[in-house]
């Protein structure tokens, strides 16, 4: 570098400021879009209103279905996303790539995509519906629909937390392990799972969060039955068209609810 | 096959690399210590020999009882087969303090008499102190000592050793070397030792052995290899001192 390079010349002192106010005013309008709406939920009502807003009806059985299928797809992400999470991290090549691909994929669908793919796969007249309609136990529209649903849109988040964690699991460790007499499932309960508890814990939070908050997929698979398959983000949607004030409390639960999941996420991961 | 012997005879397949291995160690005449240029099959070796890899072929057989034996189908899975292994970077479980990873490997018993059996193992290496301290918090000396109180407080039948001082500064080698040879003396169990440290094969040696691209090339005792070195590798190794 000479100093003759610059053909152009420093930029004149007197615009100097521009670059940092310029950086300055988008940063803050981005923090405005983001921070108005949130500070709005609180701002445009009372405690009164709130508390009238939670006693329509459908307040109650949304609330309550929703805990029960979020805690349900929750327990099924973790039951079968660990083994599969293990899986995907100990092998290599295209074929486990593409499937790790495969699984990671339902976070960037577009959640009406989902919609139309699980009716497809498990609706009446869907790959699998013959056969579920056979045994009886036809899934759309039910509880059972509202917990694929989540499961399905939820799943990603826990395996590739549950993926990256393994990942970090020296494998000398493993082997050592077993020499010392574990085996294989001794191994992982005692070595893996330990060492990848804080990474699956916040995984795992993240996915139940997804859950409590899936909307689209959950209305078209599984529908707007009041008690039946309205979950809190379906109620919201429906006391828009009633009552604002019972959408507006039902916001804020989930608003609190997922500020609690964040920080607890943030503190864990800081341990 | 008398006791105290690990006798290996085998071939594998580690990635593009055809593997031959042919030794003998035996508890009573000091450890194998095996050399060779990076990327010779060293750590494949003491991996077949465990059990993380598969041989294709062959024998190996640890106190007249066959741990794999590929013509009759024996295969003993590496949890039953009481080997020590002591990686290169001693792999402790940094979830559990120091006694919980020795006690790791004591097996099946009541808790105290784990604790009891860990903490000898802990004194016979000379580091009963470090008892509750966190793994992240051991000097690299000290690290190494734990490792080897964990693979010996099981009571393994056989010890191997994966380049056992490169983790270490420089400046501690020398004494965790010396600490080292002397008890392996004291052991008295097969011990395979990979190394690529001159000082390491004279401080351990019983018997050498050369691998190169997958082939023993040479064995015998540092002195034979010195006086008649089979290849430039081995050449190079004897030639170099300090370390």
């Amino acid at each position: 570098m000479t100093p003759a390079g610059h053909s152009g010349g420093p930029p004149s002192i007197r615009w100097r400021w521009l670059w940092p106010a310029a950086a300055g005013v988008l940063a803050l309008a981005l923090l405005l879009l983001i921070a108005l709406p949130l500070a709005a939920l609180f701002l445009t009502t009372s405690p009164r209103a709130l508390w009238q807003g939670l006693r329509d009806p459908m307040v109650g059985p949304a609330i309550r279905l929703s805990l029960i299928t979020s805690t349900a797809s929750l327990g099924l992400v973790l039951l079968t996303g660990t083994p599969l999470a293990w899986v995907l991290a100990r092998r290599d090549g295209r074929l486990w790539r593409f499937v790790e691909t495969m699984v990671q994929l339902p976070v960037v669908l577009p959640p009406a995509v989902a919609g139309v793919a699980l009716l497809l796969a498990f609706g009446r007249r869907g790959l699998l519906g013959h056969l579920l309609a056979g045994a009886g136990a036809g899934i759309p529209f039910t509880r059972a629909a509202v917990v694929v649903a989540q499961t399905f849109v939820a799943a990603p988040f826990y395996v590739q937390a549950a993926v990256s964690m393994f990942r970090r699991v020296e494998p000398d460790m493993l082997l050592v392990a077993r020499t010392l007499g574990a085996s294989r499932p001794r191994v992982f309960f005692r070595v893996v799972l330990p060492l990848s508890r804080a990474g699956l814990t916040s995984g795992a939070a993240m996915s139940w969060a997804r859950a409590l908050g899936e909307f689209g997929a959950t209305l078209m698979f599984a529908g707007n039955l009041s008690g039946r398959t309205q979950t809190l983000p379906l109620a919201i949607y429906t006391a828009l068209e009633s009552d604002l004030r019972t959408a507006q409390s039902l916001s804020l639960i989930l608003l609190a609810v997922a500020f609690a999941l964040l920080v607890a996420i943030r503190v864990g991961g800081r341990r | 096959m008398s006791s105290g012997a690990l006798a290996v005879e085998l071939t594998g397949q580690i990635g593009a690399l055809p593997l031959a291995l042919s030794m003998e160690a035996r508890g009573s005449a000091g450890p194998v210590v095996i050399v060779g240029p990076n990327g010779a099959g060293k750590t494949s070796a003491l991996m077949l020999i465990v059990g993380a890899l598969k041989p294709r072929s062959g024998r190996i057989v640890l106190d007249g009882e066959a741990l794999f034996d590929g013509a009759r189908g024996v295969d003993v899975p590496v949890e039953q087969r009481r080997i020590g292994f002591l990686p290169q970077r001693y792999a402790l479980f940094p979830h559990l303090d120091v006694l919980g990873n020795v006690m790791f490997g004591v097996g099946a018993a009541p808790r105290a008499a784990r604790e009891r059996r860990a903490r000898a193992a802990l004194r016979d290496v000379g580091v009963e102190e470090l008892v509750g301290r966190r793994i992240a918090t051991l000097s690299g000396g000290e690290a190494q000592r734990v490792a080897l109180a964990r693979a010996l407080a099981r009571g393994p039948r056989a010890l191997l050793l994966d380049e056992p001082l490169a983790a270490l500064d420089a400046g501690i080698r020398r004494e965790v070397r010396a600490f080292l040879a002397a008890h392996l003396r004291t052991l008295g169990i097969p011990t395979v030792i990979v190394t690529h440290d001159r000082a390491d094969a004279e401080a351990f040696a019983g018997q050498m052995l050369v691998l190169e691209q997958g082939r023993v090339v040479q064995q015998g005792s540092l002195a034979q290899l010195e006086a008649q070195p089979a290849t430039l590798f081995t050449r190079q190794f004897v030639d170099h001192h300090g370390g």
